[in-house]
This record gives structure tokens, C-alpha cells and sequence, in this order.
């Protein structure tokens, strides 16, 4: 923790060097979910709290009774101070428990705003000692009692949460296809490419490979598509006038992929075929593109590609994968 | 082998955050310069060696989900692409040592190629 009491992502990760990057992430975003949660959500409600004129052996009897071990005390409506079984262990070591709460209660107590982070209420924890912390709404009244346990069980029912989340999407995505009727559904997915945008390079490729994932393909599937994408998705970067579109179309039994453009078009679509045979300029080869192997990469991770090409009017790359078993045959390509 | 202990033993600059990334032992290496060769030949969970340092490594290597990039012979990645590989969740390392020696320790290691 660092001197303000918020876990430090250097401590968090040290306690996880036997965790795998995924459980990392988690504790991530429990510290992201100590921000997004509000103390009031995960404070107790029900309130059992104590007079300051009561005898700290009503006190005991009350403890014992509800099975607590402290509680807020309350005069005339308002909070003067909190009563725990640490005071009450302070009282019965002096053989006082005729005297009243108020001589052994904390007061005045600290308190944190129901309307605050969880996080702020975790900061007075790991500083002081306190065992609970009172919480105030607005007004400034009592509004629960926050323990630590409170505040394990709230993240833990927000990180079940977003699990169901993910599960439901992850669900309802994976079962797109069978929940839809119709004599052939397919959904389709269009990625504008502009024309020498590098920074952006590869964004189409690794969307669409998220989006295979999410509704259930292989991971073999998603990688092929995902290379396959991407060297298309640099084509229309490197080579392209205007840039051009990348059309995925899902179905459950193929993936097709059309990338087109309308310019500037192929002189010989059969020699750019040939591995190691490339047109790029020595500016694109100094960044590692240009090395002749993109068609050929495409061509390897694709059950089915035709390649057209007008010099003067554009190309189109036409690709398939065959999803069912029995349809997948070699690599292949023509044209 | 984690990454953290391959980059304690050569010695190598850390340029991006994530310090669980670093706890992943690659299983695979791969070497080249071309993206579309490293596109074809390294596997899932390799570790790569190359002196390209422009943005668009962030993409193949979070593309084919590879472990970490080593950049050698002291090529420096610009501001872009360290954002972007923070982003991706790629790590990315320095070194003004050659592919050949670095590929070299690797080896010896015990990273071999993807099949």
C-alpha cells in the first residue's frame, strides 16, 4: 500500500507472481471495482444500535444475544460514537460494566460517506484500526455500519456480475445462429481501409478475430481468419489508391472474406502470386512489409482464394474458410 | 524461463507497463524483420527478435499472441507504439545487443522454433 492506503499495483502484482496474467487481471479490476462501487452499496442496513446511558453490561447482553460485535451509539437521533467488543473487553478487565457506553465508547467515531468510493472507506481502514466504520448518507445521518467483510462480500458480488456478463454475451453471441430462424442466416461485417494508414494497421484483422472468438469459433479458425485479414487489411494499406473494404461474412458452416478496391489493379496476378515477389517501394520494406509473402500467407490460411485484378480499375481478393470438417480440403487457390 | 528472468539475464530495457506480462515463460522463438514472415512462422507464445520498431509490430504480435518483442541493435520504438502496445497488452523490450547474440542466448535458454 502506499502512504495514501491505496493498493499499489507494484504490491498487488507481487503477491501474484504465482498467477497466471489472467487472475492478474482480475485483481486489476478489483481495484477497479474499489472506484466504481459506492459504500453504500455494500454497507448493512439493518441497524442495531445502543444509547449512550446504557450499562455496558446491557451492552454484553446485547452482543451476545445478536451475535455482534459492535455497534453504532445513538443519542437523540444522532450518531455520538461507536461501542465495540474491544471496549467492552477494556470494561469488564476493570470490573466496570455498571458504567455507562459513553464512558468507553470512541467518539467522536470516524465515519465515511455512503456516497463515496469503496476505496475511501478501505483507505481508513488500512490507517486506522477500526474494525467498522460508520456511514452517513447525505444528511449526515446513520445511514449502516461498514465492516471489511461488507466490503470482500460487495466485490465479490460485482465480479460475479460482470462474470455473468461476459458469460451471457459470450452465450448469446455463441448461440447467435441457432437462436435466429431463417433458411440461412449469415452476418456481416464491413471494415473501411484507408490508404497508408499504418497506425491503424491490423485493427480490422484483430476485430473481427475478437468477434470470431466471442461467437464461438476455434481458435485455429480465428487465427487463420485473423492472419488472412490482416495481410488483405496491408494490402489495401501499402498498395492501394483510395483504400478499399473488407467484407467478413459468418456463416455456421464458412467465413468469406472479400477485400476490394478500386485501385490502382494487378499487371500480372499470377507473378504477384509468387513468393518473395513484391511492388513495394524501399520506404514500405524498410518497415518490414513488401517481403512478397502476403498472398502466399493468405493463401496458406484460406481453404478457398480467387484473386481478380483490372490494371487502372481495382482488385478483389475472394476467401473462404470451410468450417464443417468433411469441407476443408487443402489450402488451395486459383486465378 | 519467465520473461522476467530472460530479461534479467540480457540485460534488457523494459519499455512498456504490465508487470504481469512479465511473468509468462514463452514457450516458442522466431527471428526476422519481414511481418509477413513472422506472420507465416512464429506460433502462439513465442518470443520475437527483430529490429523493426514502428507501430504496426504491435499488431502482428497481438495478432498471433505472442508473448513479448525484443527490438535490437538499439532501435527505439516511437511514443505511438509503446501507447499501442500498452494498450494491446504487448510486451515490448530493448536491447543494443544483435539479433544474432540475443537469438543466441535464447537458444541456449532452451527456446526452440514453432513448428
Amino acid at each position: 500500500m502506499d502512504q495514501n492506503g491505496v493498493p499499489s499495483k507494484k504490491k498487488v502484482n507481487k503477491k501474484s507472481v504465482l498467477i497466471d496474467d489472467r487472475v492478474a487481471e482480475e485483481i486489476t479490476r478489483v481495484e477497479e471495482l474499489s472506484y466504481e462501487i459506492k459504500i453504500g452499496e455494500v454497507t448493512t442496513h439493518n441497524l442495531i444500535s445502543v444509547s449512550p446511558h446504557e450499562t455496558m453490561i446491557q451492552v454484553v447482553e446485547l452482543f451476545r444475544h445478536k451475535r455482534i460485535s459492535g455497534a453504532p451509539v445513538i443519542d437523540d437521533d444522532h450518531l455520538v460514537g461507536i461501542i465495540s467488543m474491544e471496549d467492552l473487553i477494556r470494561c469488564l478487565l476493570k470490573s466496570d460494566t455498571n458504567s455507562e457506553v459513553k464512558k468507553y465508547m470512541t467518539s467522536p467515531p470516524t465515519v465515511v460517506k455512503a456516497s463515496d468510493p469503496v476505496v475511501e472507506a478501505l483507505k481508513v481502514f488500512v490507517n486506522t484500526h477500526f474494525g467498522r466504520l460508520p456511514v452517513l448518507d447525505d444528511e449526515g445521518n446513520l445511514y449502516g455500519i461498514l465492516t471489511k467483510g461488507d466490503i470482500t462480500m460487495g466485490l465479490l458480488r460485482a465480479l460475479q456480475r460482470d462474470y455473468q456478463i461476459e458469460e451471457l454475451r459470450r452465450y448469446r453471441a455463441s448461440h447467435l445462429f441457432e437462436d435466429i430462424e431463417s433458411d440461412r442466416s449469415s452476418l456481416i461485417l464491413r471494415y473501411q481501409i484507408k490508404p497508408h494508414d499504418f497506425t491503424n494497421g491490423g485493427a480490422a484483422s484483430s476485430n473481427i478475430k475478437r468477434a470470431l472468438i466471442r461467437l464461438g469459433a476455434a481458435p485455429m479458425i480465428a487465427r487463420r481468419v485473423g492472419i488472412a485479414v490482416y495481410e488483405a487489411e496491408m494490402n489495401l494499406i501499402i498498395h492501394t489508391t483510395n483504400g478499399g473494404v473488407i467484407r467478413v461474412e459468418i456463416e455456421p458452416h464458412r467465413i468469406s472474406i472479400d477485400a476490394t478496391d478500386d485501385g490502382p489493379g494487378i499487371e500480372d496476378v499470377q507473378q504477384a502470386m509468387k513468393p518473395g515477389y513484391s511492388t513495394a517501394t524501399e520506404e514500405i520494406r524498410e518497415l518490414g512489409f513488401g517481403a512478397g509473402m502476403g498472398l502466399v500467407n493468405i493463401s496458406r490460411c484460406v481453404d478457398n482464394m480467387i484473386l481478380e485484378s483490372t490494371p487502372g480499375k481495382g482488385s478483389r481478393m475472394r476467401m473462404k474458410i470451410y468450417l464443417n470438417e468433411d469441407s476443408v480440403g487443402e489450402a488451395s487457390q486459383s486465378k | 524461463m519467465t520473461l522476467d528472468e530472460i530479461i534479467k539475464e540480457l540485460d534488457l530495457t523494459i519499455l512498456t507497463s504490465g508487470e504481469e506480462l512479465r511473468q509468462i515463460t514463452p514457450t516458442h522463438g522466431y527471428v526476422s524483420d519481414l511481418l509477413s514472415c513472422v506472420m507465416t512462422g512464429a506460433g502462439k507464445g513465442s518470443i520475437w527478435v527483430t529490429l523493426q520498431s514502428h507501430v504496426n509490430i504491435v499488431a502482428v504480435a497481438a495478432l498471433l499472441e505472442l508473448t513479448a518483442i525484443i527490438i535490437t541493435e538499439g532501435a527505439t520504438p516511437d511514443e505511438a507504439t509503446i501507447t499501442k502496445a500498452n494498450h494491446e497488452g504487448v510486451l515490448i523490450l530493448a536491447t543494443p545487443k544483435r539479433s544474432f547474440e540475443i537469438v543466441g542466448r535464447l537458444w541456449e535458454f532452451g527456446l526452440r522454433a514453432a513448428n
